[in-house]
């Protein structure tokens, strides 16, 4: 056929004389398959043993929004980018260099968002091209048309015929094989990669184990007789104790380990991951995941539990946020401790369900009608998922705060090795005193300067009082007083600046004063750090500092911004470029920090997001660098 | 009750004796004549009766003229927001099962804006006292049309008169799954209100009480019949239902009903030109939510212990 693609795959059974090894300090890779057939999995196991052999990983979910979109479309492409290298890797990169690709359809998804290197390898399962139906022939030949405008270099793989050898159902099998192959590429230790099978598999009967490590064995021999190249990212130091998970799971341990012990949710992508792991092991760790019927009734089941004994929390993300607000709302009125996770997604509406946006960072810091002050915070590691949630339970009680974690779809599923907390036992909640409450001590003794009051919980002889949204004296009797109002808010909104006072100004990384300051927020840290350095490197002046709490802000921010001639956000989130149709200095809507940065400090904060439904790349941030300071 | 920590030296407290003024909060701001008062009071005594320790009680409610109920009782309480006063009952209970909660609610609470999770809340059955307070109307806004409204009551939102017909609260539980104790009662008839009261506390699980409540200014006529003349209220009786002697010779019409039977239960709560009282369904076996949930205590040793296992299957 005309239309085949230039090929390298050797008809012939020989093995090639020797394979070229390159070594490289880093490369990028991508699965990628039909939904079901498995190429997350294998995607998220190649990721973690590679970081077990001490490279620095970064793994990167490609999800298609339904459960089971139609087979061989490029909207059902299903698959994970891995971006291994020798140092710490923080960001998915720029283009991918390697692709296993079950499916030429799902490759043109990935094509057509240029997210591939014009000169990248390209492994493809080859049945479809001499498929028994003529449609499917065409759609691989015009599909191959398309691919043609880059300089890909396709090698055809017989995956499916490889697989019938030991499965009837290949279908369940091919993603073994395609580790196989991906294993012998990259010199994983094949002992490292059975271990994470035999994790994978740990619920199911041993032949099943034995099965798919064939088939792995089966990837690497194909491999090791047809390949002519290899890739050796050379591993770092791993003397220091390393984990690896994503950032859902590294959320709810750190909420077991901060003494949350009711996850109250209602299921919503990306942030129900946080809470199927959590049920798995909460029970036994003397926790309840509790799945309310609504988002509304979720927040009200962690309030009234907050209320009554330890601090709860509920997980959702931004519809749910939607839903939340009034009983946010209740929580900040009757000062009862809450935790709060939005691991954001794109919006609005129902947008795009599984995949990242920082969108939501106003509607929480205004969420609910009046003023309802509230701390938020944002990690950026999945390290930070893990820590930010016993900060945000300690918050919560001292403060007798709503605390926001914003976390997003990007650290949601992107595994990261990190290093291995070291657990103790002061970041877990104490039990709640259920002494008598002394004499003069109100439910609401706020203290007059700093607004912190200590909260009674039921069962406290002595210590009767009715919660209420409504406005409230000190004894939490409703009070209508015009200046109680007046004073009450005052104490509700004091607890942030006494918060703040405890904060330590943003590092600054690159020089503390230069020509361009870049500043982010959640999950871009990786790929702005890494643009700023490249940045740096090329010898333009860039610095980059990036936000962890984002009410109240840290201090500092003013005097940082000052020492640079241009301050600008870089965010995932919705901004009108400046020279759009209609868009002037006063109309345009900018990125979210950047709006709320011109709004504390009076410094003309530029912006440059993006909402592609995607992570960063540093390369994208390197030319934005570029066309700001030219 | 007797002393069992005297050496703790909390011996006094295990001695106590509450009267009925001891669960006496701010005189209540309900209008005269409002059948809220009647209910307070009627609780009030309950929690004396039971002498219920006002410090491990408590009352949840959600926004409406019932709803303020938690402030006039001295006890805990948390007077939430319109509708969701199951929820946070049902995260309260959650947390500290020892606690004893009650929920009271409007019918513009329970059964619109909260609707969803009256429906849940029952199929939970937690062991909570959930008293429904149905005025027909919705009174602290000020007369608008409640789910219960009569069809035809003209109302500001609907002056021409209700369009429909009004949900039934008590069918409406006695359809849900898992519901396990469903009683009517008026605000009108103390003896009744209150050994309906008891028996709801008593219950194991989440007893539903609908009281019907007059509401002089908004609903003025709604109840008049009803109070007026006892021969159009049937008093449901049986010997594992609700227990009234005192009001036996003022309510004639007395008809034995079985509380473990479901289908003569939801039978006798279709709606009719008659006003029914009673204990309308009883099961103590049903499943109990925070019974279902409850997890093993763990020190943070132990959890620092498990948490670390789980920290070695992801270790590099
Ligand atoms: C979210 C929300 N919507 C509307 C209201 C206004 N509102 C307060 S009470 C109420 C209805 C009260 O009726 P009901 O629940 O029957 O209680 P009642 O006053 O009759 O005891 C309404 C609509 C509110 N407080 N919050
Ligand atoms: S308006 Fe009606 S329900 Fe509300 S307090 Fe007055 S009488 Fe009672
Ligand atoms: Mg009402």
């Amino acid at each position: 056929m005309s239309c085949t693609p230039p090929s390298d795959s050797a008809p012939s059974t020989t093995a090639p004389t020797a394979a070229t090894v390159h070594t490289l300090p880093e490369h990028i890779l991508e699965i990628l398959s039909d939904s079901g057939e498995g190429a997350q999995k294998c995607g998220q196991s190649f990721g973690a043993v590679s970081a077990k052999m001490g490279n620095g990983a970064w793994t990167v979910e490609i999800i298609p929004a339904e459960i089971q979109p139609p087979p061989r479309t490029p909207e059902g492409a299903s698959g994970v980018r891995i971006r291994i290298g020798t140092d710490e890797v923080t960001n998915w990169g720029n283009r991918t260099k390697l692709v296993i690709a079950f499916n030429e359809q799902v490759l043109l998804s990935r094509h057509r968002v240029q997210a591939l290197a014009d000169d990248a390898i390209i492994l493809i399962e080859n049945m479809w091209e001499t498929h028994a139906d003529a449609n499917i022939r065409q759609a691989w030949a015009d599909a191959f048309a398309e691919l043609s405008t880059a300089n890909y270099r396709f090698i055809q793989v017989p995956m499916e015929e490889e697989c019938l050898k030991i499965v009837d159902n290949p279908r369940r099998g091919k993603n073994m094989f395609a580790l196989g192959l991906m294993s012998w590429i990259y010199h994983r230790d094949v002992e490292k990669v059975k271990d994470q099978i035999a994790m994978q598999f740990r619920h199911k009967p041993k032949e099943v184990y034995e099965r798919n490590v064939r088939l792995l064995e089966a990837g690497i021999a194909w491999a090791q007789t047809h390949l002519d190249f290899r890739f050796d990212i050379p591993t770092g130091d791993v003397s220091e104790d390393l984990v690896v998970m994503n950032g859902n799971t590294a959320l709810a341990m750190g909420a077991v380990m901060s003494g949350l012990e009711l996850c109250s949710m209602y299921p919503i992508t990306p942030a129900t991951s946080v809470s199927h792991y959590l049920s798995s092991i909460f029970d036994d760790m003397g926790g309840v995941v509790h799945q309310a019927e609504d988002e509304i009734a979720a927040i009200g089941v962690a309030i009234g539990a907050s209320y009554a004994g330890k601090v709860a929390f509920t997980v959702t993300s931004g519809p749910g946020m939607a839903l939340k607000t009034e009983f946010i709302g209740l929580a900040v009125m009757s000062e009862t401790p809450l935790v709060i996770v939005d691991v954001q997604r794109g919006g609005p509406s129902t947008g795009l369900p599984t995949k990242v946006e920082q969108s939501d960072l106003l509607s929480t810091l205004f969420a609910s009608p009046g003023d309802s002050p509230k701390v938020v915070l944002a990690p950026s590691t999945i390290e930070e998922c893990f820590h930010c949630m016993i900060t945000a339970r300690q918050i919560a009680e001292t403060f007798r705060a709503v605390v926001v974690v914003l976390s997003d779809a990007n650290l949601a599923t992107g595994q990261q090795p990190f290093s291995r907390p070291k657990l103790q036992a002061n970041w877990h909640a104490l039990e709640p005193n259920l002494g008598p409450v002394k004499d003069g001590h109100q439910p609401f003794g706020w203290d007059a300067e700093t607004g912190l009051s200590q909260r009674i919980v039921p069962g406290r002889l002595g210590g009767q009082y009715t919660a209420t949204g409504l406005a409230h004296n000190e004894d939490s009797h409703v009070s209508y007083d015009p200046y109680n109002n007046q004073r009450t808010s005052a104490m509700r909104s004091r607890k942030l600046a006494v918060l703040q006072s405890t904060l330590e100004p943003p590092r600054v990384v690159g020089p503390e004063s230069n020509d361009l300051l870049l500043v982010g927020w959640g999950s871009t840290r990786g790929a702005i750090e890494e643009a700023a350095e490249k940045a740096r490197a090329e010898g333009l002046g860039v610095s980059s500092t990036h936000l962890t709490f984002l009410s109240p802000l840290q201090p500092g921010l003013k005097e940082i911004f000052s020492r640079f001639q241009h301050v600008m956000t870089v965010e995932i989130n919705y901004s009108d470029e400046a020279d759009d149709p209609y868009i002037n200095e006063e109309n345009r809507r900018r990125g979210q920090l950047s709006w709320l940065l011109r709004a504390t400090t009076l410094v003309d904060v530029d912006c440059w997001t993006r909402v592609l439904g995607q992570p960063l790349s540093p390369g994208d941030i390197l030319q934005v660098i570029k066309k700001k300071l030219s | 009750m007797s002393s069992t920590c005297s050496l703790l030296g909390c011996e006094t407290l295990d001695n106590r004796n509450f009267s009925l003024e001891d669960y006496g909060g701010p005189t209540p701001r309900w209008c005269p004549g409002c059948g809220d008062h009647a209910i307070l009071t009627a609780v009030q005594r309950l929690l004396a009766t039971e002498q219920l320790k006002p410090e491990t009680t408590v009352f949840v409610s959600g926004i409406g003229c019932s709803s303020r109920f938690p402030h006039y009782v001295e006890t805990y309480g948390f007077h939430g927001i319109h509708g969701r006063a199951l929820p946070l009952a049902t995260g309260i209970k959650l947390a500290r099962p020892e606690l004893d909660v009650f929920v009271v609610m409007g019918d513009g609470d329970c059964c619109s804006i909260g609707a969803g999770h009256w429906v849940h809340a029952i199929r939970y059955n937690l062991n909570l006292t959930v008293m429904l307070l149905d005025n027909n109307i919705y009174g602290l806004t000020k007369k608008q049309t409640s789910p219960t409204t009569p069809q035809g009551f003209k109302s500001n939102t609907q002056p021409r008169g209700s369009y429909l017909p009004p949900i039934n609260p008590l069918q409406t539980t006695l359809g849900i799954t898992n519901a396990s104790f469903v009683a009517q009662t008026a605000d009108w008839m103390p003896s009744h209100l209150a050994a309906t009261l008891e028996a709801a506390h008593a219950h194991q699980g989440l007893s539903f009480v609908r009281i019907l409540q007059r509401c002089p200014v908004f609903t003025p006529d709604i109840f008049t019949e009803a109070v007026k003349n006892p021969q159009i209220t049937d008093v449901l009786v049986h010997p594992q239902g609700i227990e009234d002697p005192t009001s036996a010779g003022i309510y004639k019409s007395q008809i034995t009903h079985d509380p473990s039977d479901i289908h003569e239960a939801r039978r006798l709560a279709e709606a009719c030109d008659r006003v029914r009282v009673g204990l309308f369904f009883r099961n103590e076996s049903f499943p109990r939510y925070e019974v279902l949930r409850t997890v093993p205590k763990r020190t943070v040793e132990e959890k620092i212990n498990l948490l670390n296992k789980e920290f070695d299957r992801y270790a590099i």
